[in-house]
């Protein structure tokens, strides 16, 4: 059974009086435990195609099954973090991972007891009652992080989660990401423009064009986990990582040869 | 040392040197002008004799049971309108057809003069406390109706959409994203509420009415004439406005944390 099944997925929205075409036949399927990173360049439908396996987004064709049954509407299943932290400002850390457990109808203590796991999970134990303002943008995205998994979802969907953080700190995020995967045993899918970090966190690559989105190609990761960017796979990364742009160079030539 | 590790007291002292400084300057102003032009009591009193007055009014209980009777009004007046302005705003900012509908009788309701509503008010509903907080009700509705639409309609998407991916109910949306959200408005709103909504009480004890600031004014310079007294009231009826709108600051300070 997988986790996550997309049947002929498309999607169009109206932009101005035309029509365009955010995502055409897609069909995507990902493993229970599996982690699966999309790439493709800005515009090319990768948030719409999140959005649309989250449920926020109905599909106008297709069909998304979350462990063999439909997603109609936002399925409590699936966990999403967006690109900004979005936490609520008036609250404190611990208010806000709670908050999904609070909108659920689960009690005080057992609210604050799992989003206590929660943070503890992604290393901020400590700052459960600083605000988000008092946060730098990696503790932020950690907390919204630990407010996706407070629910403990069978599948997280990360939507460029730290793509407005410096490269240090994202480069910290992807490995705390891993072993955070190590322990909860979540699915997850990964939406991102950078290669390095799709290959790196990745056991499967899928690399999205542009207008009409598609899914053109698929590039597996071999390398073994526990990954580390320095340990011994690190090399393999190399490898996918150049496949992955040999075939987003081929899909652009594709698209302008049109 | 950094101003917050000083003593509250030094703290609060250091704060009120301005305002004590604003003072002064209006007294001896004021002073001066009555001196230098020679005013007689009946045209304008100077500090000292208004000072006397409000001393004695208020010993005498002269101005207490106004003083009460307004404060009431202004309370209960606001009280309602602010319900009612809360509720109207967000009604407005969830439904545009609402927004149609209603928004041209709302301004049109607050662009009427109240001074000119209020002996209307009066002669429908009788001088009676009722009609006077209902014109109080009336006065501060609109910038609070308005401040709670804006608040709402300008809270961040991103925000309503992250309530949505956690399948917030529409009324949880509304209490635990856009209520918080726009709180700085909507109280801000209620500091203009709350000054109009004095006016508002005078206004309607203008109009009618046996007891209140408004009626005290009416009869300090009229039967009583004892201008000092109305002077004396003048500054009742500010310094009530100006606690009132003190408590509102305190109010949002405590429930809007500000950014450090």
């Amino acid at each position: 059974m997988d986790a996550i099944e997309l049947r002929g997925v498309s999607r169009s929205f109206d932009l101005d009086g035309s029509r365009l075409i955010a995502l055409k036949d897609v069909d995507v399927r990902v493993a229970e435990r599996e982690i699966v990173a999309i790439v493709g360049p800005n515009g090319c439908g990768k948030s719409t195609l999140l959005r649309v396996i989250s449920g926020l987004l109905p599909p106008d064709h297709g069909t998304v099954l979350a462990y063999d049954s439909t997603v109609a509407g936002v399925d409590p299943r699936l966990g999403l973090v967006f690109q900004e932290p979005r936490l609520l400002p008036w609250r404190d850390v611990l208010s806000n991972v709670a908050l999904p457990l609070e909108l659920a109808g689960v009690k005080r203590d057992e609210r604050e007891a799992r989003a206590r796991a929660a943070l503890q999970l992604t290393g901020m134990e400590t700052f459960s009652a600083a605000y988000p303002d008092q946060l730098s943008g990696g503790m932020a995205q950690r907390a919204a992080l630990a407010r996706a998994l407070a629910p403990e979802p069978d599948v997280l969907l990360l939507d460029e989660p730290f793509s407005a953080l410096d490269a240090m700190t994202r480069e910290r995020l992807d490995s705390e990401l891993l072993s955070l995967w190590g322990r909860t045993g979540t699915t997850i899918v990964l939406v991102t423009h950078s290669i390095p970090e799709a290959v790196f966190v990745a056991d499967r690559v899928l690399v999205m064009s542009q207008r009409p989105g598609r899914i053109v190609a698929e590039v597996p990761v071999a390398a073994p986990r526990p990954r580390s960017l320095t340990g011994s796979g690190a090399q393999m990364f190399g490898a996918a990582a150049d496949e992955v742009r040999r075939v987003l160079a081929r899909a652009e030539d594709a698209e302008l040869a049109a | 040392m950094s101003p917050e590790q000083r003593p509250r007291w030094q703290r609060l002292l250091r704060e009120s040197v301005p305002v004590v400084a604003a003072a002064l300057i209006f007294v001896v102003g004021w002073a001066a002008i009555v001196g230098l032009g020679g005013y007689p009591t009946y045209i304008l009193p100077g500090p000292k004799v208004v000072a006397e007055r409000f001393a004695s009014g208020w010993l005498e209980g002269t101005i207490g049971p106004h003083f009460l009777t307004t404060l009431a009004e202004v309370l209960l007046g606001l009280a309602a309108g602010a319900s009612a302005g809360i509720l109207t705003g967000i009604l407005l900012a969830r439904s545009r057809l609402a927004a149609r509908m209603l928004s041209p009788y709302i301004v049109a309701a607050q662009a009427t003069p109240i001074l000119a509503l209020a002996p209307l008010i009066a002669l429908w509903f009788g001088t009676g406390l009722g009609s006077r907080v209902l014109i109080c009700a009336l006065i501060c509705f609109f910038p609070i109706a308005v401040g709670t639409m804006v608040g709402i309609r300008s809270v961040d998407p991103k925000l309503i959409e992250l309530g949505r991916s956690l399948r917030a109910t529409r009324r949880q949306r509304l209490t635990r994203i856009e209520v918080p959200s726009a709180l700085p408005q909507i109280l801000g709103s209620l500091r203009i509420g709350v000054t109009l909504a004095v006016v508002g009480a005078i206004v309607a004890e203008w109009a009618g009415g046996d007891r209140g600031l408004g009626v005290l004014i009416n009869l300090a310079r009229g039967s009583m004439f004892d201008i000092p007294l109305m002077f004396a009231t003048l500054f009742t009826i500010a310094l009530m406005g100006i606690v009132l709108y003190l408590l509102v600051v305190v109010i949002e300070r405590r429930l809007v944390r500000s950014h450090p």
